[in-house]
């Protein structure tokens, strides 16, 4: 798997510039340098500041100080609140004149019960890369963030069970579990910069799914902070418990609109010590979905991933990279790339092997690549994993991700393109048009796509061409409109798409039970 | 000697380097069980280097013999070397004996002499030993010419050119066949062995050897008393103000 490591620094000395790509990890990045509008002002049609809320006053600054015991842990001055007002993809800013970023449970519980008694609405922000908008404030919401919980609590080297604070970065969790022999369960582009914390308020999903399962599996206990300030805790949770409902399981995929995550627990697996990556070109989507089928049957233990990529997202990343694709005997429509994890090298590479040498043989796979070392094993990765900053990379990109039957999938892309090709907004090299192209790349093997449409500009028009159009279109083939990324701020008003009356109402009647005030996360979800 | 060129290119196995090295307990070495072996970057680097000559200069590459010395494992990067290119190939299986340098040139110039090599391209260093030393040993040991880390490589007849980056400059150098050539970081940057190309590799001969076979014995000089970690680095401190940093400066003698 994609790694970062610290290497001895005898051993690097000389060769330090082997490998281009090793940085890949998304600290921050910006799409263009050009200045972010206002939610309040783009969106002004769709939602307006609730005047229910209170308004930051010089009170509450010095309530918060008190609890927090030093400035230092507040932000006020403009310039530095810009970082936590605008979201990773530069589509929405919000008006924020406060972070609060306590260091400790009891510090959220306390800034969480002022501001329930004050009315005043507070955003909960992890590292700050979700992609539809939900960890930045839509108004003056203040920002509660994690970044100062960022220590690991412990670790049980026997049944793998890691508890953390909720700030703690993905990949440094990571990291450390590697050092003990284990690995977190789930990995994902933005990892050099997201929270574990992060992670579960938005369920994330990612690149190990298929083989580790999703986190309201994988996650074992949760301490939170509630709108009141109620501090639940059910950290010290064994993997079986079954004495009551499942709280944790709510705020999983949460998104800040429940409760602030403070501490997560969660089950970790050994580490695979043999891993493989193998990059291929396939010539139809057809084909994709042989060549998966096969992965799964031949592969069966040892696959850990199956990504697919078209060709066009190949293409931009090529750009954004600057660097020949690995695959040089032409473009081809499609890519996948597919990691095996095992613990016995030779028995996995004589698996792998013959999986694709039976590929090609029955002419599924038109070209390919095995990775030889480590270094290139990364680097096949940063072609898949650098596609999001590749796809804003000329100014933006409205994101959809779907989940979508697989025979399906890739129609959506298709039909996206045809679209607006129809409304003629796209030219891929000239900058007369501001749509870029649309692409198509995910996780294959969760039945997970997404659909980017890559612009040079955020503008009305084409976020009329692809909404409800995309919706619709989901819907029509019984799909997810969010499959990993949440509603957030950007699906909100789209929820109906994917579930029913009955479903929105009870997810409105817990959101109003535990949060009768609406402070936390308002103008999102649902 | 014919104008044709017969490189030889000879590959270590070695911990890759992606990996982070851990003292074994005993504390004699590094940790191996369990941990990933690729082939050298640097032998990679040597490796393409011979491909791309062959690529550059039509028909004048007659063969690339890829050599390894080391366990029977080092199987898998001579299959690597002959997927991306390399037309045949010989394991001298040493098992997980370390075999230093000097022993290491004395086979390889046994095999030079059943190749009848003319160009011997090898990377500068090991990262595993970092000693930097086989390359030189060997050109001492067949009397040939050596241009050690070469960033560039040209080949005109049977003139052969290099270029070194060294300090403040390029120093170039050129000499006749036969000659040896050490690669440097910079000299290229080594391609991916393609899948129908691994597959064919599989049928590429692959010659197992002892040492015996080619009359070297296998002798240590040298002996490792003790393996050690860099020690770590001390916590940072946080000063309030200019002075006290000013002051902190002084107390640790830096200013
Ligand atoms: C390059 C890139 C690749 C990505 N790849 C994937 C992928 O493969 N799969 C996938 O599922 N997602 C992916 N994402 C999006 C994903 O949702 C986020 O990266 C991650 O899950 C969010 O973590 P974060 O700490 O940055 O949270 P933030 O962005 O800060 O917050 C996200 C939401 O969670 C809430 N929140 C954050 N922390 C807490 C907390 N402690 N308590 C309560 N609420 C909280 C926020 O209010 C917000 O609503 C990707 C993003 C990027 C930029």
């Amino acid at each position: 798997m994609f790694k970062k490591q610290i290497l001895l620094s005898a051993r690097l000395g000389s060769c330090q510039a082997l490998n281009p790509f090793r940085a890949n990890a998304v600290s921050r990045f910006y799409a263009s340098g050009k200045a972010v509008a206002l939610t309040a002002d783009t969106y002004s049609d769709k939602v307006q500041r609730d005047s229910k809320y209170k308004k930051l006053d010089e009170k509450d600054l010095l309530f918060f100080r008190d609890i927090l015991k030093d400035g230092n842990y507040m932000i006020s001055n403009e310039q530095d609140l810009e970082f936590y007002n605008e979201d990773w993809m530069r589509k929405y800013k919000g008006q924020s004149q406060l972070v609060l970023k306590p260091k400790t449970t009891e510090q959220v519980s306390e800034i969480m019960k002022y501001c329930n008694a004050q009315k005043l609405a507070v955003v909960p922000q992890g590292g700050n890369t979700g992609l539809v908008g939900g960890s930045i404030p839509v108004f003056d919401e203040i920002i509660l963030s994690l970044s100062n919980m960022n220590k690991i609590r412990s670790f049980d080297s026997v049944s793998g069970i890691l508890k953390c604070d909720a700030g703690v970065i993905l990949e440094n969790a990571d990291n450390f579990l590697a050092e003990n022999g284990y690995i977190f369960p789930l990995d994902l582009g933005a990892k050099g910069s997201c929270h574990v914390g992060g992670v579960c308020a938005t369920n994330a999903g990612g690149l190990r799914l298929l083989r580790y399962g999703s986190l309201h599996g994988t996650v074992l206990g949760l301490e939170a902070v509630l709108p009141d300030g109620t501090i639940y805790s059910s950290i010290d949770a064994l993997r079986k418990d079954n004495t009551g409902y499942d709280f944790k399981q709510l705020l999983i995929g949460s998104e800040g609109t429940l409760g602030v995550i403070t501490g997560v627990s969660i089950l970790c697996p050994s580490r695979p010590t043999s891993t493989n990556v193998a990059f291929l070109a396939v010539s139809s989507y057809e084909t994709v979905q042989k060549v998966f089928v096969g992965a799964r049957k031949e592969l069966s233990e040892i696959l850990s991933a199956f990504e697919f990529m078209d060709g066009k997202s190949q293409l931009l990343t090529g750009r954004y990279l600057k660097a020949d694709h690995p695959i040089e005997s032409g473009d081809y429509p499609f890519y996948v790339l597919i990691e095996t994890s095992g613990s016995n090298r030779d028995h996995d590479m004589e698996k792998l092997e013959t999986f694709l040498a039976n590929a090609m043989e029955e002419g599924l796979v038109d070209d390919g690549i095995i990775a030889q070392d480590e270094a290139q094993s990364q680097s096949l990765w940063s072609w898949r994993e650098s596609i999001p900053e590749a796809s804003a990379h000329d100014g933006g990109v409205y994101k959809y991700d779907v989940s979508i039957p697989l025979k399906d999938l890739y129609g959506l892309v298709e039909a996206a393109e045809t679209k607006l090709n129809e409304a003629n907004l796209v030219d891929i090299d000239s900058n007369d048009k501001p749509v870029v192209g649309a692409i198509g790349y995910g996780h294959l093997g969760d039945g997970n796509l997404h659909l980017n449409v890559c612009v040079r500009e955020y503008n009305k028009n084409i976020e009329k061409t692809l909404e409800p159009f995309v919706y619709e279109w989901i819907q029509e083939k019984q799909g997810s409109i969010s499959a990993e990324h949440g509603l957030g701020f950007q699906k909100k008003n789209y929820i109906g798409y994917s579930k029913s009356d009955v479903e929105i109402k009870l997810i409105k009647d817990i959101k109003n039970h535990y949060d009768p005030n609406g402070i936390l996360n308002p103008y999102k979800y649902v | 000697m014919s104008s044709k060129l017969k490189i030889l290119v000879p590959l270590k196995r070695v911990i890759d380097f992606a990996t982070k090295p851990r003292i074994n307990k005993a504390g004699t070495g590094v940790e191996t069980t369990g941990v990933k072996f690729s082939m050298n970057p640097f032998c990679d680097i040597a490796l393409e280097e011979s491909l791309r000559i062959r690529e550059a200069n039509k028909d004048i590459v007659e063969k690339i013999h890829a050599v390894s010395i080391g366990p029977t494992k080092a199987q898998d990067i001579l299959r690597t070397a002959l997927a991306k290119g390399a037309d045949t190939s010989t394991l001298v299986d040493v098992g997980n004996e370390e075999v230093e340098p000097l022993i290491v040139a004395k086979l390889l110039q046994k095999v030079v002499e059943k190749e009848q090599s003319n160009l011997i391209i090898l990377g500068k260093q090991a990262i595993d030993d970092d000693a930097n030393q086989t390359g030189q040993i060997l050109a001492g040991l067949l009397n040939w010419p050596q241009a050690t880390n070469a960033s560039k490589v040209e080949i005109d007849g049977t003139k052969v050119t290099v270029t070194r980056e060294v300090d403040g400059g390029s120093d170039t150098l050129s000499a006749e066949l036969p000659m040896i050539i050490t690669a440097d970081l910079r000299l290229n940057e080594p391609r991916y062995a393609t899948l129908p190309n691994v597959m064919k590799a599989k049928k590429k001969p692959l010659e197992k050897l002892k040492s015996s076979d080619l009359g070297v014995e296998l002798v240590s000089r040298l002996e490792t008393l003790k393996v050690e970690e860099p020690p770590a680095r001390a916590a940072g401190v946080k000063v309030g103000s200019v002075d006290e940093l000013v002051s902190k400066l002084k107390e640790v003698k830096a200013i």
